[in-house]
């Protein structure tokens, strides 16, 4: 929590503060009330839902990988190096953030599927993505990058400069202050940058949907069983739900609150 | 996070009771506002000469003919607006029975409104269209597809709808009576998107509705080819609602049925691709 002195808010802000509180909680309360509990156990264990779970996890742990080995750098690049127009770098890699999930799968679409930009290419070279699981990574890596260097982005800028000049002064090489004062001190950013990350590639369903397909241990994530069970036995769409809220909830309170509390400087 | 246990250091404490007096205020007015939320789509009961919305749920693959039906009909009945919600026909029947209000339902096969009954969301229904499954290839049919036998082919991308969703369901039952077995990249929740795949390249053949096939070959974004093997249509159902029956607008919403199995809308129906009941 933070250290400098609280104030009183006036007596009013309550009212509206609570509404807002509740208008966030009841859905998710409605959601704890409206599972079936007494087959909960059953309801997410079928096949179909573990095989969804599984491929969800190995998915979203490919997505963090790439998001660690492209964004740690870009987010480096983006804080330290200040290339020109930095600025309007930072608002083109929040942007998968902010845009709607379809809109994301039709981008990825027009650019890696098969007469994509970049697909139609990598057809002649007979690389094939449309329907793969690897459409399902990218898809992901694209909406969870922006997260990770975001995160990182704003830990590396809240005041590391200091020993990183001194360690420069001190005849250190680039690469050792990167390694030995920038990336431990920026570490709490960086492992709460992954979670996060993690659990949006975790949730990642538009662009998914619009361009990986839905095949059954494919290309068939956890959000989209959902998105087909509800067709069909809503009580099953429920309790996967409840999975990924647990899920979510999980994230947010070991690391989201505080990285998205902006108490990290 | 300052939000977090204020009274600890507050400079001017109010008196818990006021405090929880405000919190069970604000908590009534959020649900008030919630629930007028809810209810606010609904049409009300007022004035009997007042201009009336009809609301209408149907199956997205009507969407094309029931917009032209919509405006077709409000320009026979002045002071009627059609309005449309349309979706995926087993979504449809959750939404009304976690009250929606719709005065008139259409879904694409007779399993969805079979529920709907069983749940007492709609008291009665009429057939009005049948629609086929085709497969739906790129332009001019590169690969040359011929029928349901082709769709076996190993370099052959392959969509078809999830066998939860109606089309699939129709897809299952019709290849397994042709003795068909066929491995598809991917298995969609709705026919929307299963076309969709091929009119974006993506996919080589998909199989869909006769009229997502027309609607593809009006675009110039697909050709269609018949299965070539038996099959039972499916059949769309439509009905008034419940809500639809007891409300003020029953005598709007039974002459949108009417309109709907009547020579007039059949014409738009046809003309969409959808066979007669």
């Amino acid at each position: 929590m933070s250290r400098e002195p609280r104030y009183a808010v006036p007596g009013w802000l309550w009212i509206p503060a609570a509404a807002g509180l509740l208008f966030l909680a009841l859905p998710l309360a409605a959601m704890v009330v409206g599972t079936d509990w007494r087959h909960f156990g059953a309801l997410v264990t079928s096949p179909s839902a573990r095989i969804a779970l599984w491929l969800s996890l190995r998915t979203a742990a490919a997505a963090t990988v790439l998001s660690l080995v492209f964004g740690t750098p870009l987010a480096v690049v983006l804080a330290r190096a200040r290339p020109r127009g930095h600025r309007q770098l930072r608002a083109l890699v929040m942007l998968p953030l902010v845009l709607p999930p379809v809109v994301g799968g039709l981008a990825l679409l027009l650019t890696y599927g098969r007469t994509g930009l970049l697909g139609r290419w990598l057809e002649v070279a007979g690389v094939h993505i449309a329907f793969t699981t690897t459409a399902v990574v990218l898809a992901q890596t694209f909406v969870a990058m922006p997260f990770l260097v975001i995160s990182l982005e704003g830990a590396l800028r809240s005041g590391t400069g200091a020993y990183e000049r001194v360690a420069a002064t001190l005849g250190a090489p680039p690469g050792l202050v990167l390694r030995r004062i920038t990336l431990p001190l920026v570490a709490p950013g960086l492992v709460s940058g992954t979670v996060l990350a993690f659990a949006r590639a975790l949730g990642e369903f538009g662009a998914t949907l619009t361009f990986a397909g839905s095949l059954q241990g494919t290309t068939r994530t956890l959000p989209l069983e959902v998105y087909l069970q509800r067709e069909v036995d809503p009580a099953a769409a429920v309790a996967l739900s409840l999975v990924l809220v647990a899920v979510g909830a999980l994230v947010v309170l070991t690391v989201g609150s505080r990285t998205l509390g902006g108490d990290h400087g | 996070m300052s939000v977090r246990r204020p009274r600890e250091r507050s400079v001017r404490p109010r008196p818990l009771h006021v405090r929880l007096a405000a919190l069970v205020a604000a908590g009534t007015f959020a649900v008030a506002a919630l629930a007028g939320c809810s209810g606010a789509g609904s049409p009300t009961p007022s004035a009997t000469a007042a201009p009336v919305t009809l609301t209408v749920f149907a199956a997205a693959s009507l969407s094309g003919p029931f917009d032209e039906i919509g405006t077709a009909f409000g320009a026979a009945h002045p002071g009627v607006t059609v309005r449309y919600s349309y979706g995926g026909s087993s979504d449809l029947v959750s939404q009304l029975a976690s009250g929606a209000p719709a005065d008139v339902l259409a879904t694409a096969d007779e399993r969805t409104m079979q529920q709907a009954k069983d749940k007492s969301l709609v008291p009665e229904s009429a057939l009005f269209a049948t629609n086929q499954l085709a497969i739906l290839v790129a332009p001019k049919n590169p690969l040359g597809i011929t029928g349901a036998k082709d769709l076996t082919r190993s370099d052959l991308k392959l969509v078809v709808c999830a066998p939860q969703v109606p089309c699939g369901a129709a897809t299952d039952r019709t290849m397994q009576a042709a003795g068909i077995t066929i491995k598809p990249v991917s298995e969609e929740s709705n026919v929307t998107d299963a076309a969709g795949k091929v009119t974006s390249g993506q996919a080589d053949a998909a199989v869909v509705y006769t009229t997502d096939v027309a609607k593809a070959e009006a675009a110039g974004t697909g050709t269609g080819v018949p299965l070539g093997v038996d099959q039972t249509p499916n059949r769309y159902p439509i009905g008034v609602t419940a809500t639809g029956a007891s409300g003020p607008n029953t005598a709007t919403a039974e002459a949108y049925v009417a309109y709907v199995t009547a020579a007039e809308g059949q014409a738009v129906l046809a003309k969409a691709g959808f066979g007669k009941p």
